[in-house]
């Protein structure tokens, strides 16, 4: 018995005996070889229950031995936080310390709690759950979803953040190669001689496809997969090739980008910390050549689940490359040939094979003489009915195919089988190619191709080594020739001097699993779709494959039905009684296998998930104890506690403060724009409601801008800074839309106008200074400018120098007081921050932010565009009517704002609500009734959109929409609440200083 | 990930640097403060979601930054040609019959 298993077979296999490595399933420690896959390292040690299923928590073992493994799926954990479920046991390689455990089983994987859902599987049927649980209402989110979702599913995700890195590369190239077989190294070998910039990817460790575990093929004179790894060899060292192992293409998008991801050290013992999990790599090319080969489909008969039970091409990949047999007395069940020679490999290397049971009564004579040379019986015209066994097959049952004598019982540890392969044809209907039937061959193939590909080989239904070749090395020298224009012959050429069979096919329920029959003959594994679910399905009224599909569930699963799909589409043609084309298949979508989050996601994460844009003050705001918020992209400092405040005490100091003395504050993230040329008032006049032909050099004007249809878009402060320039405000939000809203106009509509329109949101840093002291705090440091009230009023504007940087100094407030906002180019924004903070606060300014921005503004009534406003608001809808210019023959939003509807009495429209309890801060966004006495649901007429506690008014103040607002002055409305009823009181909108004499200091 | 051709930097370039930015062809009314409010509703509202070849405006906002036309196939996603804004409609009959004997193909084998 060998140290790796007593499965190991002697002298079979790639694997090198002496190199084992140690790994653990379930906390039991075992050995496997280097280059094992967990499935091939447990089968050589007796292992085949490795997981339970999803609904029925039946045992489960491993089908297959690649990508297309529907069942055994296991928890890999490396670490704490590297504990990744669901990983196909049959695609995992092994490595020391590497830990498997099984999943979806409580207390342990032989005995099973959940298992009870097999007994009572009549409840569990297709589509139970769209009718049993569907009462009480209540029940399904408290008693039954949380039920069944604890008892149904796969593996726990980790807890823990990710901590491994993921890489992204973008590549273009003349020729992309999906698959990494005998067409697909010929196709690479062809394009990449033919001078074609090639990539070949392949998803599994080794190349070679099928040439992994066929015996019989030989190419150039050498066994296949010697050849093929020769090829490969070749291949690797040309310039113009990349090859891609351990790669999967997952998704087929437009004009041939196709998306790989890479799997780097999933199989490494010990990670360079360095290197990347798994790299995505986006490919764009100018042509695909699919080869991605043939899946071979299981047979459909009772309890075809048992552990022991797999694919015959596993049983043979096992065998050939692992050197591990599948069992010591292997029942075989075919409909195809290539069974035949997993039950001869197997023979021949010492392992008893009780039967062949072949359904069809006329197989290929040559073989059946073969194996019976070998002393395997043969059964022709036979099926298994049924498999014994629980935990593992014990035993299969074979009658006659078309029923009549009595059923014969033969003991067995594992049974093989093979209904036929069905060309993978995923990459190509992910490409919206649609498959078209083969009556012929039983098989759906690819149709005309949408996008610039061609699939050769299995996957193009092309039967034979030699057709295989031949096909594909045409193909890689036509699409080097098309693709690239320094192509010349490639002079590849491979001589096929021995091949397989592979002939045969059957789809559906096999004998005995016929309707009728209550069993349990699994049609999709990884969903527990049985034969007979999807007969239930077509019974309850299911017609189209597209509706069985979702009613069963069947294909749905992470392994996308690769073995089930054509099966369910049978049985569900059989029921009813439509031939297969006609029911059709259901597309193909990507990922073609699960795809990790991490690859994605890449470097795209944490920090790097967003860009951050902070302020040139950013640094002395953190300084000072800023609370940061975040408005869109942009940190703006929400409020400086001090110690022993916390929010709601900062923010009432700061409001008063402002109110007392002044405030600093960083209005940096406005947006900015500078619209510049000799039709640059015309064209603010056209974007912007209010008039703009007469505003004076050296003023400035308070703009709304609408959209056609006339509601608000943004608003902001405009200055005009000489005849044709001016310095445009947007909100923090709405830079980019209103610069592109600008430019849409600009480009498209009055392309006469000569206008130019720079984005300057990040070449100039803003300083607000505000309060009764802002004049004479900044007054010092400003040179070329006289700051008195004569010369520059309320809503001026000048160039000159502040602490000797040019600037450009509005005066404006959004608080209600005198005020200045301070340009300068962006890099002195800190220099001047500092220097006017440290004259301000001995004098007993304070650093404010946006919170007390909020309030102060409230208290003003002025709104803020997103919040005051919704996307349904006109300025005459918020009070604003004074902004339109009566005048103007056009501007965007004139007809709009014209609209029957926006004209119609009983509009909501802007107004301060006074609480009348005096103390209680209403919530933003909560619903305003005229009765609250009436039953619900009541009838709304507006909700509140400011809110907030006024230090400075000593209570608290509101804005609202409101039906009819402006009719309501004094009228008494009310605030319902989940805990009470609030009672408001409709007024103005400005809370302070309602004369506004504070403005002009 | 589309690729798409911008007629004035004259490339294809990845979608990633365009905007979508609706229909093409629907020009402002030039006296459009007077126009009736059906006028108004066919100009602002109403846009043609055919199924075949649609007229589309698309700006490459992270590259040259200009608006553009597009003729797009809404069945394949294919574009069928770009070109400037400004520029008229090209006449795609072809195409656009192509895409009409699909669709009703499509439509008998309901």
């Amino acid at each position: 018995m060998s140290a790796a298993g007593a499965n190991r077979i002697a002298g079979a296999g790639r694997l090198t005996p002496a190199n084992t490595v140690r790994f653990t399933f379930d906390g039991r420690d075992y050995t496997g070889l280097e280059g094992d896959t967990l499935a091939s390292a447990l089968i050589a040690n007796d292992v085949h229950l490795v997981g339970r299923s999803f609904k029925y928590h039946r045992p489960r073992g491993i089908q297959t031995a690649g990508p297309e493994e529907p069942s055994a799926l296991v928890g890999i954990r490396r670490d704490a936080a590297r504990h990744v479920p669901n990983i196909r046991a049959t695609v995992q390689e092994i490595h020391d310390g590497l830990a498997a455990v099984s999943q979806n089983r409580w207390p342990s994987l032989a005995f099973d709690i959940g298992a009870v859902n097999d007994i009572g599987s009549p409840l569990f049927s297709a589509g139970v759950y769209y009718k049993t649980f569907m009462w009480p209402k209540a029940a399904w989110k408290h008693v039954y979803e949380p039920v069944i979702r604890n008892a149904a599913g796969l593996g726990v995700a980790p807890d823990q953040p990710d901590p491994d890195r993921y890489a992204s590369r973008y590549v273009h190239c003349d020729v992309l190669v999906i698959g990494g077989g005998v067409a697909g190294l010929a196709a690479a070998l062809s394009a990449a001689e033919s001078g074609a910039q090639v990539i070949l990817c392949d998803e599994n460790a080794n190349m070679g496809g099928a040439l992994r575990f066929e015996g019989e093929a030989k190419l150039d004179g050498l066994e296949g997969y010697e050849w093929a790894q020769q090829a490969v060899d070749r291949l690797s060292v040309m310039d113009n090739v990349r090859v891609l192992q351990r790669t999967t293409a997952f998704g087929y998008y437009a004009q041939n980008f196709v998306g790989l991801v890479e799997r780097v050290t999933d199989h490494l013992p010990a990670p360079d910390p360095d290197t990347p999990r798994e790299r995505l790599w986006q490919v764009r090319a100018k042509r695909v050549i699919i080869a991605a080969g043939a899946i071979e489909r299981h047979m459909v008969f009772a309890n075809n689940d048992r552990p022991g039970i797999m694919l015959a091409s596993a049983a043979r990949m096992y065998l050939n490359h692992y050197g591990v047999a599948v069992g010591r007395k292997v029942g075989v069940y075919t409909a195809n040939d290539s069974a035949y020679a997993a039950a001869i490999d197997l023979k021949k290397a010492g392992v008893d094979i009780p039967a062949i049971v072949d359904l069809r009564t006329d197989p290929d004579s040559g073989l059946v003489e073969e194996a019976k040379g070998l002393g395997i019986r043969v059964l022709t015209g036979h099926a298994v009915t049924g498999a014994g066994g629980k935990l593992r097959v014990a035993s299969m049952t074979v009658e006659p195919a078309n029923g009549g004598s009595k059923a014969e019982i033969i003991p067995v540890d594992a049974i093989v089988m093979s209904a036929g392969w069905t060309p993978s044809v995923h990459m190509y209907s992910q490409s919206r190619g649609k498959v078209v039937w083969n009556e012929e061959s039983q098989r759906f193939l690819p149709g005309e191709y949408p996008q610039d590909a061609v699939s050769v080989g299995a996957c193009n239904g092309t039967d034979g080594l030699q057709a295989s070749v031949t096909e594909a090395l045409a193909a890689g020298e036509t699409a080097a020739k098309e693709t690239c224009p320094k192509a010349k012959k490639s002079g590849v050429k491979i001589t096929v001097d021995g091949e397989g069979k592979w002939a045969g096919n059957m789809v559906g329920a096999g004998p005995g699993a016929g309707a009728g029959k209550v069993m349990k003959a699994f049609v999709d594994f990884q969903n527990d779709v049985t034969a007979k679910d999807i007969r239930l399905a077509v019974q309850e009224g299911m017609h189209s494959i597209e509706h069985v599909k979702r009613f069963t569930t069947n294909g749905m699963a992470t392994d996308q039905g690769k073995l089930s799909n054509l099966h369910g589409l049978a049985i569900a043609a059989e029921a009813l009684g439509r031939p297969i084309p006609k029911v059709g298949l259901t597309t193909f979508r990507p990922p073609y296998t699960p795809t990790t989050f991490g690859a994605i996601v890449g470097h795209a994460r944490g920090k790097l998930f967003d860009p951050t844009r902070k302020t040139p003050m950013h640094v002395a705001e953190e300084a000072a104890g800023a609370v940061f918020e975040d408005v869109g992209q942009w940190k703006r400092a929400w409020y400086y506690p001090r110690a022993g405040e916390d929010m709601h005490a900062a923010v009432n100091r700061e409001c008063r403060t402002v109110r007392e003395v002044a405030g600093m504050f960083d209005a940096t993230t406005l947006g900015k724009i500078e619209v510049v040329g000799p039709d640059a008032a015309q064209f603010l006049d056209l974007l912007y409601t209010n008039p703009f032909m007469k505003l004076g050099v050296g003023k400035l004007r308070y703009g709304i801008m609408c959209r056609e249809d006339g509601f608000i878009y943004d608003d902001g402060v405009v200055a005009r800074v000489a005849e044709d320039r001016f310095h445009v405000t947007t909100t923090t939000g709405g830079a980019p839309r209103v610069l592109h809203h600008m430019e849409d106009y600009l480009q498209t509509e009055f392309p006469h106008l000569k206008v130019w329109l720079t984005s300057t949101s990040e070449q100039w840093a803003v300083i607000a200074v505000q309060g009764p002291k802002a004049r004479e705090i900044i007054e010092p440091f400003v040179e070329g400018i006289d700051l008195s009230n004569e010369t520059f009023p309320h809503m001026s504007y000048a160039e000159g120098k502040v602490c000797g940087v040019p600037a450009r100094v509005f005066r404006m407030s959004f608080t209600g007081e005198a005020g200045y906002e301070i340009n300068v180019p962006a890099d002195f924004g800190r220099q001047v921050w500092d220097a006017i903070y440290e004259r301000g606060a001995p004098m007993g300014m304070c650093l404010y932010g946006t919170e007390t921005m909020h309030v102060l503004r409230a208290e003003k009534g002025y709104i803020i565009v997103g919040q005051d406003t919704d996307g349904t608001v006109t300025p005459h809808d918020a009070g604003l009517s004074w902004a339109v210019g009566k005048k103007k023959t056009d501007f965007v939003g004139i007809r709009g704002l014209n609209r029957p509807d926006l004209t119609a009495p009983g509009r909501r429209q802007l107004v301060g609500l006074k609480v009348k309890d005096g103390k209680t801060v209403l919530e933003e966004g909560a619903q305003i009734v005229a009765n609250h006495n009436q039953s619900p649901p009541m009838n709304i007429i507006g909700w509140v959109s400011s809110s907030y506690w006024s230090e400075n008014c000593g209570h608290p103040i509101a804005m609202a929409l409101v039906e009819d607002g402006f009719n309501l002055m004094g009228k008494t409305l009310y605030v319902p609440m989940p805990d009470r009823v609030i009672e408001v009181e409709v007024r103005d909108t400005v809370f302070f200083d309602k004369e506004g004499g504070w403005i002009h200091g | 990930m589309l690729l798409i051709h911008c007629p004035y930097c004259e490339e294809k370039r990845p979608e990633l640097e365009f905007r979508h930015a609706g229909e093409a062809h629907v020009a402002r009314p030039a006296d459009i403060a007077n126009i009736s409010d059906a006028e108004f509703a066919h100009y602002f509202f109403y846009r043609d979601n055919p199924k075949g070849v649609a007229y589309e405006r698309w700006r490459h906002i992270h590259g040259c930054g200009r608006f553009f036309n597009a003729a797009r196939d809404t069945i394949s996603d294919k574009f069928l040609t770009t070109y400037k804004a400004g520029e008229p409609k090209p006449e795609l009959v072809e195409a656009a019959n192509e895409n009409k004997a699909e669709a009703q193909k499509g439509n008998s084998a309901k």
